[in-house]
């Protein structure tokens, strides 16, 4: 593809992204603090945690549209301030406006070009590479639909789409599969898998519940209480490990395949329950 | 009688500037248009074209050339808005403000002059008849500069109007781009009031585009259709004009607000037929 010097593959080793003692927060309070993180290339991240723990701020820090209280963020070892064509971003999903004018493809069309300056022609390169990722996301009968007649799942295909086409380094993604049902959440976990087994590009996947992608997770990080814990399923996703950040006894459940938290109040949750506790 | 061609073919050379100067205001109106609709600023044109319109009655007043005042107080505006309503909450609250305020100035402005009363008139109900020669050079001038800044911001804009938190998060500046977009919206509102007038500015800048979304979700179409609905409701409108001795303003609005309701109808009847296929495919 047309890739810029900026856009050159990062040398092997070199972590995609560093979060170097980062606190963030408000008011002296912080969200969460000397957060250290490498990121490797392909490296599949879950963060987890309830609302209001600095999921998606850790996010927007990352896109340089929040400031750290301290501590800095290296993107292929430099700061970012407004985005970056590194990064392709997945939003969560939500309902688009029956009457926005754009038809499906046009949203992969945007994600491959929609930086450059000038009149939107593609050239033949771009067309036969939003063709490809059509292929790729199942969507070749879907492309000339309108965006706003798409079901959610569909929409998040291209989503996922539209985040990969350019190549990024980096994948971030807010909550993608909240509002899908399993199905769809599988396909849409495969894809992003896919993708960065394909081109090693790193990702970031914030999440009410792990599971859908766990299969998949090489670390998790967790964030609760203005803590966090960093390390594979098995060394966080632990009764003891959890009680501890939480400040709460917590039972976290292992049952075909699926992780389960159970409260300290007895009560049966799927791990994306716990926001209830805080 | 409302229409009359019989002399037809002698006034139109009398009208050519005018209709060189709708052409113009017709392709700028449409093309800006569309972001207008995919920046969901209506809102905007409005209150736009009031201080425009402040603009033009002060400059009436003391004597300075009414295009530039009219421009003057389109930018100020324009200026205004992607200043103090950089957040869309706050941006209809801002216009809602500004625009009693210019519309009492330009009253003010318009009743302390002691000119012809005519020239008072055309600022808030056009004079597209009385288009002279400097006015269309400023005219050709302004809308020249729009399309071209337009046609090179088109493409992050539109990212930027219609996908703003992927557009941000990949590097696209959003902030600045909207901006841009406000001061060629205020100039063209300037150009515009200068031909149909403040209050009907609304018609040439929202109206063809509004209609033309109606029709089509394509980006690519949408601009297309926005831009020949404008030029017929400009052009066309002048045209119907010179037979119908009546002020030119409400031709043109006329005609741009029958080919919205046509694009109404074509899109409701579009979408009952595809209910009706569907339930019938349901049914079977």
């Amino acid at each position: 593809m047309a890739n810029d010097a900026s856009r050159l593959r990062l040398p092997a080793g070199q972590p995609v992204l560093s979060i170097q003692a980062a606190t963030f927060g408000y008011d002296e309070r912080p969200l969460w603090s000397n957060l250290n993180l490498d990121v490797a290339q392909g490296e599949f991240i879950a963060i987890i945690g309830s609302n209001g723990s600095g999921k998606t701020s850790l996010l927007r820090a990352i896109l340089g549209q929040e400031q750290l209280t301290s501590g800095q963020i290296l993107l292929a070892g430099k700061p970012v301030h407004h985005g970056s064509r590194r990064i392709g971003y997945i939003p969560q999903a939500r309902n688009v406006d029956a009457h926005t004018p754009l038809l499906a493809r046009d949203l992969l069309t945007m994600g491959l070009a929609g930086h450059r300056y000038g009149l939107p022609f593609t050239s033949r390169q771009d067309r036969a590479r939003v063709e490809h990722i059509l292929g790729c996301i199942d969507g070749h009968e879907l492309a000339k639909l309108p965006v706003g007649q798409l079901s959610g799942g569909q929409l998040q295909r291209f989503r996922v789409g539209q985040a990969v086409i350019d190549e990024p380094d980096l994948i971030l993604a807010d909550e993608p599969l909240s509002a899908l049902d399993l199905a769809q959440q599988r396909t849409l976990a495969d894809l992003i898998d896919q993708e960065r087994k394909d081109h090693s590009a790193a990702v970031l996947f914030v999440t009410h519940d792990v599971n859908p992608v766990l299969g998949m997770v090489d670390r998790v990080l967790y964030l609760a209480n203005g803590s966090f814990k960093i390390g594979t399923p098995d060394e966080v996703l632990r009764s003891e490990v959890l009680s501890e950040l939480y400040g709460t006894p917590v039972d976290v459940v292992r049952n075909q395949g699926r992780v389960v938290v159970l409260g300290a109040h007895g009560a049966d949750h799927e791990h994306h329950a716990h926001e209830e506790w805080h | 009688m409302i229409f009359d061609f019989s002399d037809y073919g002698q006034l139109l050379p009398l009208v050519s500037n005018s209709l060189i100067a709708a052409a113009l205001l017709g392709l700028m109106g449409g093309l800006v248009g569309v972001f207008v609709m995919n920046r969901d600023s209506s809102f905007a044109v409005h209150g736009i074209s009031e201080l425009s319109f402040a603009g033009a009655a002060i400059a009436l007043l003391i004597g300075v050339d009414v295009v530039l005042g009219s421009i003057f107080g389109s930018l100020i505006a324009a200026a205004l808005i992607g200043v103090l309503g950089a957040r869309a909450k706050d941006r209809n609250s801002i216009i809602a403000v500004l625009m009693p305020f210019g519309l009492g100035l330009g009253i003010l402005a318009l009743s302390l002059y002691e000119g012809r009363a005519s020239n008072k008139f055309g600022l808030l109900t056009g004079q597209i008849i009385a288009v002279d020669q400097p006015a269309l050079v400023w005219l050709a001038g302004i809308s020249i500069f729009v399309i071209l800044v337009l046609a090179l911001i088109w493409r992050p804009l539109q990212f930027a109007s219609l996908d703003p938190d992927v557009a941000r998060a990949r590097g696209v500046a959003t902030g600045p781009l909207g901006f841009a977009f406000l001061i060629l919206l205020g100039l063209a509102v300037a150009a515009s009031v200068q031909v149909v007038g403040a209050l009907l500015v609304l018609s040439l800048l929202v109206t063809p585009a509004a209609a033309a979304l109606r029709v089509t979700s394509s980006p690519k179409l949408a601009p297309v259709l926005s831009v020949a609905f404008a030029l017929t409701s400009a052009v066309g409108g002048i045209l119907l004009a010179i037979g119908g001795g009546l002020p030119v303003s409400p031709y043109i609005t006329t005609v741009s607000f029958l080919i919205y309701l046509v694009c109404r109808g074509i899109a409701m009847a579009k979408n009952s037929a595809a209910r009706a296929s569907v339930s019938k495919a349901v049914a079977q």
